[in-house]
């Protein structure tokens, strides 16, 4: 039968032809690759921007697996996950959701900052993350079986102060969780400067402001400069911008919007640069 | 001035030096009459003075240059010579980062420009704050600034003289830093980690021996400053530019980045012909009091000890209870400042107390000494027993709650510092409400109109089994569900539901002594208005009225609680509001905080109505600290989800306000009469 075309974004399986630059610090890469043939699904913790993005993609490449990504926000329905019918014409065409699609295609489903999702709309995954390893999707009447390299991973930040923000316990006892942090500050300069190609001993100075930085969390700053961040002033220095200047933009600026917090950031950058 | 009257430029003289910078051609319409009228009611000196800068502001726009001849004499008298330069240096700097318009504005603002050139000192308590930020941002570790004539550090204390003046308020601003920082790196980098005054015990003159050891230590920590902190160089050159000749030979050993206070020492001891007389002072490098800091770093390590062993006893312990006996290691690393605690090879977290208590042994003792291992039982520590809390109860009853309280200059709490009790008001004239309600009932019926209308403003609520409207997202889902032979939902409607609101609001109300009179009664009648706005809602909300007298006595009245229906006896109760004591705002905002995370809302509110700074008898509230303390109250409340607004009568509150209700959203009222309608009004817009 011949469809009417129908618009729809289908998800996308990512594939990486060459490797996602990641710097092992610990046991995570060792621990990731023995829950993805162990068939557990992964829960990364840690404050924003210290890689645990950049690690899945990392992982995905080297487990040589596609990736699916969905970026959960509050109004992320189950069907935005696993998928629905849209209507072409006189016809009805179903469209694989994310999840749906990723596990048809045994890859790597990321769920970020999974939190931030609907509790209702958390449940979905619960069948695919205990050994039925199954997705009903309900509006087919069909059981999605996961094949063996299906992968589920969630990621959320724990330090969010909000207790709306909390994982239940009924579903972070489902996954194997490892622990994200800032990475040691040998390490974080060398991973500063690989990513933006600025001198090492400039990207040290950048680690620096951000340790100074991350002292002042709870005192004014929510959280302290995230590696991220470190890589936005990076990249700015890169482009010619003064790193002072840089850091003000990427660093100071983007921390906070109060005008004192704002104030001592930069009197810290001003010590280092 | 080195010129006479009779030295005076001619006004043929001026208009020949004038047109040298101008060059104003005749069909410009420009001529110099009006400069060489005003050139020639100065000196030979100040005219000389006036054409020189008029020469170089030419150089950047002549515009300016006009502006600086024409207003000079005004300048000159107003400000003095030298400030007079300052102003056109000034005017150049704007026109430069802001354009001709601006800086033509600030040319003709001579009597701002002089209010703002009185002298160029700067106070340190203008600087307290962002020090003590900027200190904590170094080390992690808070540390108080405190004015004192000479500067000194004890480790825990940065002491700085209370003024500074060189020049410039940057260049003041900058020494400041300098100077806190350098102090700051005595306790960072271990000035004080070996016993002084035995080191010192031998030398004949201890005086003379310590200013030398405080030179020495500040071209050791100076060099180590550079390299850690480059961006400080500035600063740092600005304070130790000219010390001695004699310690020249000193730098390449104490540069080294090993370099200790043992090699100052050493440095020290094989000079005896140095320690025969006192050193030049150097008064921005300040002194070394050994003794005051070795007793501040001996309590602190003795406490952090304490902490960290029960940090480390307590993780053991759970471990233990699973799993037997455990073999602990510790690893410290003084550079990074890091302490990990491995237990059978098993690498743990510390909690964040434990963290900070490592870090702070370490810069005392540059690592984690084994004997801290010794597990110490959680039931040898005891919170209630802890020195030097501050718990001083004048009351003889006890304080319903115990609140913290923030100290913005140690950058710390002060435990249990406030006593907290609830009261609640005795009602009194039950015709007030009806009063009012009857004063205001136009009013009112439009303010219920509006609350009304919030209703149907709410949440839509889709895929309802019934309802007003049709859900056409549902509709053509279940189209298309039907074509694809499952089975079509019924649920094809939408409906706005009123429940999702789901809020609850806390209104504190100001019952200080300040609010006698008109702002009591504007007070009162927003909250009658307000009451009677709510009640067109659901929302749940919550009354109290706040005074103070001393942290001792913080009284928090209950007019209405969540539970509580708008009935005659809390309509009692707001009529009975007065004005009582004084507005120490930091323990009701923190305790009601504490109740509003306790209801099941899905968003939480919290309305202060006050009018002014904070201000509390007798002590230091009334200051800075009381609006550090609020601000920092209001900070906890949003970082624990409750979103605060804060209305204020005040006309003259524009200056702290904007940073003490930083973290929360706030009004300012300049004409109470105005409060009434305001308050209901901006609760409608938060919650809309």
């Amino acid at each position: 039968m011949n469809h009417p075309k129908i618009h729809a974004l289908a998800p996308e399986l990512e594939t990486f032809a060459s490797e996602p630059f990641y710097q092992v610090i610990g046991n995570e890469r060792d621990l990731f690759e023995a829950a993805a043939r162990k068939k557990l699904p992964v829960l990364l913790k840690g404050p924003t921007g210290c890689g645990k993005t950049r690690f899945v993609e990392y992982m995905a490449w080297k487990l040589g697996r596609p990736l699916v990504t969905v970026a959960c926000h509050d109004d992320l329905t189950s069907a935005d996950l696993v998928g629905r019918y849209l209507l072409a014409g006189e016809e009805t065409v179903w469209l694989d959701g994310p999840l749906t699609a990723a596990v048809r295609a045994g890859a790597i489903c990321y769920l970020d900052e999974v939190v931030e999702a609907r509790k209702d709309t958390t449940v979905v995954i619960h069948p695919l993350t205990d050994t039925r390893r199954v997705l009903p999707v309900e509006k087919r009447g069909e059981l999605v079986r996961a094949p063996d390299d299906f992968l589920l991973v969630v990621s959320y930040n724990p330090g969010y102060q909000s207790v709306l923000k909390e994982l239940k316990q009924s579903t972070r006892q489902r996954f194997v969780a490892l622990n994200f942090d800032y990475p040691p500050p040998a390490l974080e300069a060398s991973i500063v400067a690989r990513e933006t190609g600025i001198a090492l001993a400039t990207a040290e100075q950048l680690v620096k402001v951000a340790g100074l930085t991350r002292n002042l969390k709870g005192q004014g700053l929510d959280e302290g400069a995230s590696t991220r961040l470190l890589v936005h002033a990076g990249h700015l220095v890169a482009a010619g911008v003064q790193p002072r200047d840089a850091c003000q933009a990427a660093i100071g600026q983007a921390l906070s919007d109060d005008s004192d917090a704002v104030a001592s950031v930069d009197d810290l950058i001003r010590a280092v640069f | 001035m080195p010129y006479s009257e009779v030295d005076r430029l001619s006004n043929a003289a001026l208009h020949q030096s004038l047109d040298g910078i101008f060059c104003f051609d005749v069909s410009s319409g420009r001529n110099y009459e009006e400069l060489i009228e005003a050139l020639a009611s100065l000196s030979r000196g100040e005219q000389d003075f006036s054409l020189h800068w008029a020469m170089v502001a030419a150089q950047t726009h002549l515009e300016i240059a006009y502006l600086v001849v024409l207003l000079m004499p005004d300048a000159l008298r107003r400000l003095g010579a030298k400030p007079a330069e300052a102003w056109v240096v000034a005017a150049l700097d704007g026109f430069d980062r802001i354009g001709l318009r601006n800086a033509v504005i600030r040319l003709r603002d001579i009597e701002g420009f002089a209010r703002g050139a009185v002298g160029h000192a700067i106070s340190l308590e203008s600087l307290e704050g962002r020090l003590a930020r900027f200190l904590r941002g170094l080390s992690g570790r808070s540390l108080q600034v405190a004015a004192a004539e000479t500067a000194w550090t004890d480790t825990a204390t940065v002491f700085l003289p209370p003024a500074i003046d060189i020049g410039s308020r940057d260049a003041a601003t900058s020494c400041y830093m300098a100077m806190a920082t350098l102090l700051w790196a005595q306790g960072r980098y271990g000035t004080f980690n070996v016993d002084l005054e035995a080191a010192l015990s031998g030398v004949r003159d201890r005086a003379i021996a310590l200013a030398w050891l405080a030179l020495l230590e500040a071209v050791r920590l100076t060099a180590r400053l550079e390299r850690d902190l480059p961006g400080l160089r500035s600063g740092l050159e600005a304070l130790t530019g000219n010390l001695p000749p004699e310690l020249n030979a000193a730098r390449s050993i104490l540069a080294a980045p090993e370099a200790t206070v043992g090699d100052s020492l050493v440095w020290l001891h094989a000079r005896p012909a140095l320690l025969e007389q006192m050193p030049p002072p150097f008064p921005l490098l300040g002194e070394l009091r050994p003794e005051a800091a070795q007793r501040v770093r001996m309590a602190r390590i003795q406490r952090q000890a304490e902490v960290l062993r029960l940090s480390i006893a307590e993780l053991v312990a759970a471990l233990r209870e699973e799993q037997g006996v455990r073999e602990v290691e510790v690893a410290s690393d003084a550079e990074q400042l890091e302490m990990r605690v491995i237990v059978d090879g098993q690498e743990l977290t510390l909690p964040p107390e434990g963290l900070a208590a490592a870090q702070s042994l370490i810069q005392d003792l540059g690592e984690i000494p084994p004997e801290l291992l010794v597990p110490a039982g959680p039931a040898e520590w005891n919170p209630a027993g802890q020195p030097g809390s501050g718990k001083t109860s004048t009351m003889e009853t006890r304080a319903d709650f115990l609140l913290d309280e923030w100290d913005y200059r140690r950058q710390a709490y002060r435990r249990q510092w406030c006593h907290l009790y609830l009261q609640t008001v005795a009602g009194a004239d039950a015709a007030y409400v009806p009063a009012v309600r009857a004063r205001h009932a136009p009013l009112i019926q439009q303010l219920r109109r509006r609350f009304e209308a919030m209703r149907g403003e709410d949440r839509m609520l889709r895929r309802q089994a019934d309802g007003p409207e049709v859900d056409m997202d549902a509709l053509v889902e279940a189209i298309a569900d039907r074509r694809g032979g499952a089975e079509p939902s019924q649920r094809l409607f939408c409906r706005r539901q009123r429940d999702e609101r789901s809020l609850a609001a806390v209104f504190l109300v100001d019952m200080s002594g300040s609010t006698e009179g008109w702002i009591n009664d504007a007070e009162r009648e927003a909250l009658v208005l307000l009451c009677e706005a709510l009640e067109m809602l659901d929302d749940r909300y919550a009354i109290w009225g706040f005074s103070g007298w001393t942290r001792t006595r913080c009284d928090l009245y209950r007019i209405k609680e969540f539970d509580d229906p708008y009935d005659a006896a809390v309509q009692a109760r707001i009529a009975a509001i007065k004005p009582r004591d004084y507005t120490r705002m930091g323990p009701p905002i923190r305790y009601l905080t504490q109740r509003l995370l306790a209801e099941p809302a899905k968003h939480r509110l919290l309305v202060t109505l006050s009018d002014g700074r904070p201000d509390d008898f007798g002590d230091e509230y009334r200051s800075q600290y009381g609006i550090e303390d609020t601000r920092q109250a209001l900070l906890e409340a949003r970082q624990a989800g409750v979103r605060s607004f804060c209305v204020t009568i005040d006309k003259n509150g524009a200056d702290y306000l904007k940073h003490m209700y930083g973290p929360a959203a706030y009004a300012v009222l300049d004409d109470v009469r105005k409060l009434p309608l305001k308050v209901a009004e901006i609760y409608r817009k938060l919650t809309f």
